[in-house]
């Protein structure tokens, strides 16, 4: 049997999971190998929503191609234009204002915790479980409100700009933010009670979608999907960029390498999130929120590249100038499109259940992978 | 490692590579008949160890093709970035995807979107463009598509 | 003109209206039930547009299924495919027979009522072989296939708890079972044994019918939708109808057992105390105990998440049955040494 897994014979059942399938959270299709109810392999097929974001950037200004990149991991918005921001940054030399730099870390870090809450409620609801997807819901909510009043949209916020922000803080964001953070840090421990401590779920993680260390460095898997296999990659800690190596947090580890390690890693992620927010709130400086820059921004001839950890993982920026106003090559380096390369290897042997359950804890976000 | 030493042990490893450190990393220009072996030598050498390939691109300069590899070690942390340079009309480059696994998916996306060969590559096709696009590399400067791009 | 032939035919046609109507309004509260049970757990508002308080919504949804084409796929076996949703329906329907819904209030007091329960009940799954089969669906497929070793699984569980009582009155009698209880219901006065045999039938019942924790045959972000995945308008209407009208069954047999049915609270020989219990209709002890059953099943759907195919069958194989069986034994003895009050 064991060694019948990964080749294809004549009686096996061939499933085609998506392009429209409620676990794919999007247009994601996969072609299953099944015997019986054991996977044999695992192919994916991309592009169903490739929109050659990359090509599109080539004839975009540096000011303008940051808007794009929303677009591409919606769920992280501020953080990958977090990433092209400090790109252009780098390019063109420019010291970013401590205040700015501090409002994009809380930024990052609340969007990190309203995409965590999404992968929350989406993945259980994955394994069959419905309701934890409002409760989650309920408290994106909020953090979705306070970027509404700060950078006036909800998802694909285009608040950064190169040299700093778009605009200043709304006068409410610390006391809603604070607020906010009492209110998680309630209701996170109700996840667990909801959620971790079953044993339905446990029985559903535990030992399912195995990705060992070296395959996880291999197939380039990072952000929670490579911490949950002991891979240390989180490059806030690794390669600080803005303020992060100024606040205090841990780098989640766990071992285990299977779907409940990748599961726990998001989980502890998010109070990470919590305690970076706490130190930050109170202590935002006074001063700019942007650097003068000229109006039209040409980078000089030569090669940058910047990486940063959105919530799923190290997005890197690649930019190659040819000292024009727009860039000639641009390539990001999205951590979905690795991640999704150890599906087939992690899957290989699984049940048909646990193939959404290991989709659900690789976090897949479809348009991060597609870009 | 420093860049020093990093260039020390690479000229022992392969002594045609030519440095270049404008960037912000060391960059490490070679020929493409060179790459399969060097690129063994990278992974599997002790005192360099890099096991992450972290990016794998290619870039258009119009008269010739440039496969750009970023590589970190995660034991050392140091990064380098490695460059080929292929001819336009024929590029081909081994494949390293027995080497860093991720390069199995970046390998197909550069083939279609560049049409570069990776030689020996265990699943050649087309990952993201749909059936019928083999031969039409969008991402190459001098493609026309009339219907589905807008000048800007 | 009333002869007893013509008293028959009239009888039989007053039942089916009624277990026709009954099956109807049924369908219609228990869907909305579902829906305002699930929308209050969720922390939203559930249907609250269609109707006061948005109590016409099921209705409305029936009247949008009723006008919707009912599509038969080209690849499919079209005798099998239309026929297995009536077969559906027509099992829940003939499951309500000799339920007593009240006192003195039943369609067919037959001696063998709980045989005949469960040996109808069992003709569920052929329906839903039929269906996924029929379709030409490899999700249909696998969902049939999934509910049928399921079914067949946990049918033995529930079969061994149901006898339990039925070792315990000695009869197979629905109107038996109920009396027996006068003195007490079963779950209270059978001791320990009969409260694992009635988690067990709860369990079981569950599995049975396809709901979650254990809705695999449908699992819908495994299966988009399992077994009735080509299904649309009326027939998918049926399968939801008759999903929904066998966890009544199920849960008002449970209640019949374990709750007394239409039996009220009566403690011992208490005798003032069970005439003020006996004041509240008898109709409303037995929906009482039903509804509450039916909304515990309704909790575990919305709360749980689902187990995968090898861990539901461990479940029954490896705990359930042999636990079953061995409480069984002990029943078996606390019956014989009239352990029980």
């Amino acid at each position: 049997m064991l060694e019948e897994i990964g080749t294809t014979t004549e009686g096996d059942l061939i499933i085609n999971v998506g392009p429209q399938h409620p676990a794919t959270h999007g247009v994601l299709h996969l072609v299953i190998t099944l015997n019986g109810e054991t996977i044999k392999k695992v192919e994916p097929h991309l592009g169903y929503i490739h929109r050659s974001i990359e090509k599109m950037c080539e004839s975009l200004t540096y000011r303008q191609f940051i808007y794009v990149t929303s677009r591409m991991d919606y769920l992280s918005a501020h953080i990958n234009n977090h990433a092209c921001a400090l790109c252009v940054e780098k390019g063109m030399q420019v010291e970013v204002p401590e205040r700015a730099q501090v409002i994009r870390v809380i930024m990052d870090e609340l969007t990190r915790i309203a995409s965590h809450e999404l992968w929350w409620g989406a993945m259980a609801m994955d394994i069959g479980a419905f309701t934890p997807f409002f409760h989650a819901f309920r408290e994106r909510e909020k953090i979705n409100e306070i970027m509404e009043e700060t950078c006036g949209a909800r998802l694909t916020m285009n608040y950064y700009v190169p040299g700093g922000l778009m605009a200043d803080l709304h006068p409410d964001f610390q006391k809603k933010v604070k607020a906010f953070i009492t209110l998680f840090k309630n209701k996170i421990d109700e996840y667990d009670e909801l959620i971790t401590g079953n044993i339905i779920f446990i029985n559903r993680m535990k030992g399912v979608g195995f990705l060992s260390k070296e395959d996880a460095v291999s197939f380039g898997c990072t952000g929670p999907s490579g911490r949950g296999s002991g891979l240390s990659c989180d490059i806030r800690k690794l390669y600080p960029y803005a303020v992060y190596d100024k606040v205090q947090f841990d780098e989640i580890l766990e071992t285990d390498g299977d779907s409940l390690a990748r599961y726990m890693v998001r989980i502890r992620e998010m109070k990470q999130s919590i305690r970076i927010i706490e130190q930050l709130i109170d202590n935002i400086p006074e001063g700019d929120f942007q650097a003068k820059t000229k109006a039209v921004l040409k980078l000089p001839k030569g090669e940058f590249y910047t990486r940063v950890e959105t919530a799923r993982g190290e997005l890197g920026v690649y930019i190659v100038s040819e000292g024009a106003t727009t860039p000639y090559r641009i390539k990001f380096r999205s951590p979905g499109f690795s991640n999704l390369s150890a599906l087939d290897t992690m899957a290989r042997g699984g049940k048909l259940g646990d193939l959404v359950a290991m989709m659900g804890t690789l976090d897949l976000v479809i348009p991060d992978i597609d870009r | 490692m420093n860049n020093e030493e990093l260039k020390t042990k690479i000229t022992e490893l392969l002594p045609s590579a030519i440095f270049d450190e404008t960037g912000e990393w060391l960059n490490i220009n070679i020929e493409p008949t060179d790459w399969l072996t060097f690129a063994g030598k990278l992974r599997n050498e002790d005192s360099l160890f890099l096991d992450y390939l972290f990016c794998l691109t290619c870039i258009d300069f119009k008269t010739h093709l440039t496969m750009v590899y970023h590589l970190s070690s995660t034991k050392f942390r140091h990064n380098i970035v490695i460059k080929s340079k292929l001819d336009f009309n024929n590029p081909e480059i081994e494949s390293v995807s027995h080497i860093w696994k991720t390069a199995i998916f970046h390998e197909r996306e550069v083939y279609e979107m560049f049409g570069v060969n990776f030689l020996n590559h265990p699943d050649l096709r087309l990952l993201i463009l749909p059936d019928g696009w083999e031969g039409k590399n969008p991402m190459l400067k001098n493609f026309e598509d009339p219907v589905n791009m807008i000048k800007l | 003109m009333f002869n007893p032939t013509w008293a028959m035919t009239i009888e039989m046609v007053i039942a089916g209206v009624s277990v026709i109507g009954l099956f109807a309004a049924l369908g219609l509260v228990l869907v909305l039930m579902e829906r305002r049970v699930a929308a209050w757990m969720q922390i939203r508002l559930g249907p609250n547009r269609v109707g006061p308080k948005g109590m016409l919504q099921s209705l409305a949804d029936t009247v949008k299924l009723l006008v919707k084409e009912g599509m038969t796929p080209d690849g499919s076996d079209k005798f099998l495919f239309n026929l297995a949703p009536y077969i559906a329906m027509m099992v829940a329907m003939l499951l309500m027979a000799p339920i007593a819904f009240a006192k003195d209030f039943r369609l067919w007091d037959m001696n063998i009522g709980v045989l005949y329960i469960t040996a109808i009940s069992s003709i569920m799954v052929i329906s839903i072989l039929m269906a996924g089969w029929a379709s030409n669906n490899k999700y249909s497929l696998m969902g049939a296939m999934r509910s049928g070793a399921q079914i067949v699984s946990y049918e033995l569980s529930a079969g061994l708890s149901i006898l339990t009582i039925v070792v315990l009155t000695g009869s197979l009698n629905i109107t038996d079972i109920i009396n027996a209880q006068a003195d007490g219901w079963w779950i209270f006065k059978g001791h320990i044994p009969v409260l694992i045999s009635f988690v067990i039938f709860i369990i079981a019942v569950t599995a049975e019918t396809n709901r979650a924790p254990f809705d695999l045959a449908e699992a819908e972000s495994e299966l988009t939708a399992g077994f009735h995945t080509e299904y649309s308008g009326m027939k998918f209407a049926l399968f939801f109808l008759a999903e929904y009208i066998n966890v009544f069954i199920v849960c008002a047999i449970g209640a019949t057992l374990f709750l007394g049915g239409w039996m009220p609270f009566h403690i011992g020989n208490w005798e003032a105390f069970n005439h003020v219990m006996d004041y509240i209709p008898s109709s409303i002890w037995f929906f009482g105990k039903t509804f509450f059953l039916i909304f515990v099943i309704m909790w575990f759907r919305w709360t749980f998440p689902r187990l995968r195919i090898d861990q539901l069958l461990n479940l029954e194989w490896k705990y359930l049955l042999p636990i079953s069986m061995f409480n069984l034994l002990l029943v078996t003895a606390i019956a014989i040494l009239k352990w029980h009050f």
